[in-house]
């Protein structure tokens, strides 16, 4: 059934059909759609779970680790600061195995405050174990969320869905909304592979002395080395079923493109209009949209990427000292590979700046214009000094 | 007056080995809550003395289900294991918090406030050593007036009272709350059975856990020192119900010097601070009182 959906309401219908049984959240702006969509679902009935209303993201996230610690799907949804807050627990629920799943509207970090769109939210906890996906569009919101349980509960990891802040969680869109059926067909009751239990009494999280710490880790690392498998199983499913598919990447005009542009999430939807502006004018130029940034795609990123002259990353977030994320990240991916084209780093969109069809051209003609980039990151679209 | 029958012992829910310290409090005050809430009991253990002494993996000192979690998290954890036994259908488990007087009165108060705020079906308790033990003895918010940490040494020795932990919580008016020693094992026991079998709601117990280590006491002084905490009225045992109806089960009369000078970590306090002391407990012990004949 089409319905027109906002992106935070796609989250919501999602999570009512993933038959989560334990919610717990804490209001943020721009997450408080979900959230409140979840709360009325639960108040009337149509979804059969318990909504934990907690006081801070910090108890949010330790009350879904009790939950699924006890054995049953959970699901929380944060943004930015409250982001921030669950860091100590995003690496407790990775390292406790907890097919957890969390969707993370994208917002800038203050001060000053700001609750707009920005990425260094999310992508400043890449260290702590969770699965990350960045999805571009109100259906993608909707299948990915659908999917992220499927694949946390396949590899006992957690599982980031994250949306652009208003871009994304506050636009209305057409989505398909799937049949419960389906999706029940898709997505089986959680059987948990381990559960607190009185009749098999066991001790979660403990203390692990250096002579075990090593292996635990090594066996997270081990599930992160499962997940590109674990994802094209679940997407094949998924495609069964709705015939939809996304990848872990998705590469746009690649096969003969000169240079290739590296978007995320909304930027990519501006950047499907951008390829096409650019290829009607004879320009080489394709567009890789990276889904998948935990674990990252390595090979996928080598393959596509190696084979163009010049790449050119668009990066909404920054690291201060150092680059933006997603740049660092392809520079390091592409290092050990065969080619090397040079990798120009990009920096717009900070804090809810707009990222247009402009600003990506401007991004494609200064790549074209330098053989090599003269900075690690350039920044784009910056108000001229007063 | 009606006399506490005699525990029967259901078996040790701990297993003879474990990590604690000699004569540790938190070890007795574990074996006790055990022995009284039965083996339907699952623990939540933030970071805490506790965290080590039920041993390494993978190993376990007790005979029921742990979830070891994170410092400041006892609350919400408990709060969403609870929501998962309960669509497990699982009603008779109680869910107990196990936390320190670091993870209850400092870094985990929050969590403990919002929860028992939603009135969480579940059993909190807090065995209070009365500083981070687990850390080497840096004060606490449950520090007593007087008494030398590690951060609080010399003559910085600790100058603002404990806080009165069973009053805050009384405050948010949970179904029960009552303080309890491992000096008072018949008491003790009493308690966690009335908690264990109250439920629907938040259940508090401030257990008084006797640290040897931290307190610079002989480790076979363990019980002793807990004892004389009621016999000074520094710790009276009592109960709260619905945060208004007040009972008393233990106090005593004896002078808080007799508590203060049985451990090193008083040693440096002069009969100016003792005064200071003992005039501080006989204000408590009067707000106590009126809340009682209330």
């Amino acid at each position: 059934m089409k319905a027109v959906l906002e992106g935070s309401h796609a989250v919501s219908e999602a999570v009512r059909m993933a038959r989560v049984e334990v919610v717990s959240a804490y209001p943020i702006t721009p997450q408080t759609h979900i959230v409140e969509a979840l709360s009325e679902y639960c108040a009337d009935g149509s979804m059969d779970a318990r909504f934990i209303c907690v006081e801070s993201e910090h108890s949010a996230m330790a009350a879904v680790i009790g939950a699924a610690s006890g054995g049953v799907r959970t699901f929380t949804a944060t943004s930015s600061h409250g982001l921030a807050l669950m860091h100590e627990l995003l690496h407790w629920a990775s390292a406790a195995r907890l097919p957890i799943v969390m969707a993370e509207v994208n917002r800038a970090l203050g001060p000053g405050w700001n609750i707009w769109m920005d990425q260094t939210d999310s992508l400043a906890q890449r260290d702590t174990g969770w699965i990350q996906l960045y999805v571009e569009d109100g259906q993608e919101v909707l299948d990915t969320t659908l999917q992220a349980f499927r694949l946390a509960e396949a590899v006992n990891l957690p599982v980031m869905v994250v949306l652009d802040a208003f871009f994304l969680s506050h636009t209305y869109e057409p989505v398909d909304v799937p049949d419960q059926a389906d999706v029940d067909r898709f997505l089986p009751s959680l059987e948990p592979r381990i559960k607190l239990d009185c009749d098999d009494p066991c001790a979660m999280s403990q203390m692990a002395p250096p002579g075990v710490y090593m292996e635990m880790r090594r066996d997270i690392q081990k599930g992160f080395e499962r997940v590109p498998e674990a994802f094209a199983a679940v997407e094949g499913a998924f495609a069964d079923i709705f015939n939809r598919r996304y990848g872990v990447m998705e590469a746009v005009a690649c096969d003969d493109a000169e240079t290739i542009l590296v978007l995320t999430g909304t930027a990519a939807g501006t950047g499907r209009q951008v390829i096409d502006r650019l290829r009607s004018r004879g320009e080489k130029v394709g567009m890789v949209k990276l889904k998948m940034f935990r674990p990252f795609p390595v090979r996928e990123i080598r393959s596509v990427l190696g084979a163009a002259g010049k790449v050119a990353v668009l990066d909404r977030n920054f690291s201060f000292g150092a680059s933006g994320i997603f740049a660092q990240e392809i520079r390091a991916a592409l290092y050990n590979g065969k080619a090397h084209p040079p990798v120009f780093g990009y920096i717009a969109g900070l804090g809810g700046r707009d990222v247009t069809v402009d600003t990506l051209e401007t991004i494609y003609r200064m790549t074209c214009e330098q053989a090599v980039p003269e900075a690690e990151s350039v920044w784009v679209g910056l108000n001229p000094p007063n | 007056m009606t006399v506490t029958p005699p525990i029967r012992q259901t078996g040790d829910l701990m297993y003879p080995g474990h990590v604690g310290c000699p004569g540790c409090g938190a070890v007795i005050a574990m074996k006790f809550a055990l022995q009284a809430l039965g083996e339907k009991t699952m623990l939540v253990i933030p970071a805490c003395c506790w965290a080590i002494i039920a041993g390494p993996h993978p190993q376990t000192a007790l005979k029921i289900p742990v979830l070891h979690t994170a410092f400041a998290t006892a609350g919400a954890a408990a709060s969403g294991l609870r929501a998962a036994l309960d669509r497990r259908g699982d009603v008779e488990t109680v869910v107990t918090a196990w936390a320190g007087d670091g993870g209850t009165f400092d870094i985990g108060f929050q969590s403990l406030s919002g929860a028992v705020e939603r009135n969480e079906d579940f059993l909190y308790v807090c065995y209070d050593n009365e500083a981070y033990m687990n850390t080497g003895v840096q004060r606490s918010s449950a520090t007593p007036f007087g008494t030398r940490t590690t951060t609080t040494p010399g003559k910085g020795w600790k100058a603002t009272r404990k806080k009165n932990i069973v009053e805050v919580l009384a405050a948010h008016r949970i179904p029960y709350a009552a303080t309890a020693s491992i000096a008072y094992p018949d008491d003790m026991m009493r308690k966690f059975r009335t908690a264990r079998n109250l439920k629907g709601g938040s259940r508090f117990i401030h257990v008084y856990a006797t640290c040897p280590t931290g307190w610079r006491v002989p480790s076979d002084m363990t019980i002793a020192v807990a004892r004389l905490a009621v016999q000074t009225n520094i710790f009276p045992l009592y109960e709260v119900a619905d945060g208004v109806r007040y009972t008393l089960n233990e106090s005593g009369d004896r002078p808080v010097t007799d508590y203060l000078e049985a451990q090193g970590r008083f040693k440096h306090l002069g009969e100016a601070d003792c005064s200071a002391i003992q005039a501080m407990v006989d204000e408590d012990w009067h707000l106590l009182m009126r809340k009682i004949d209330g």
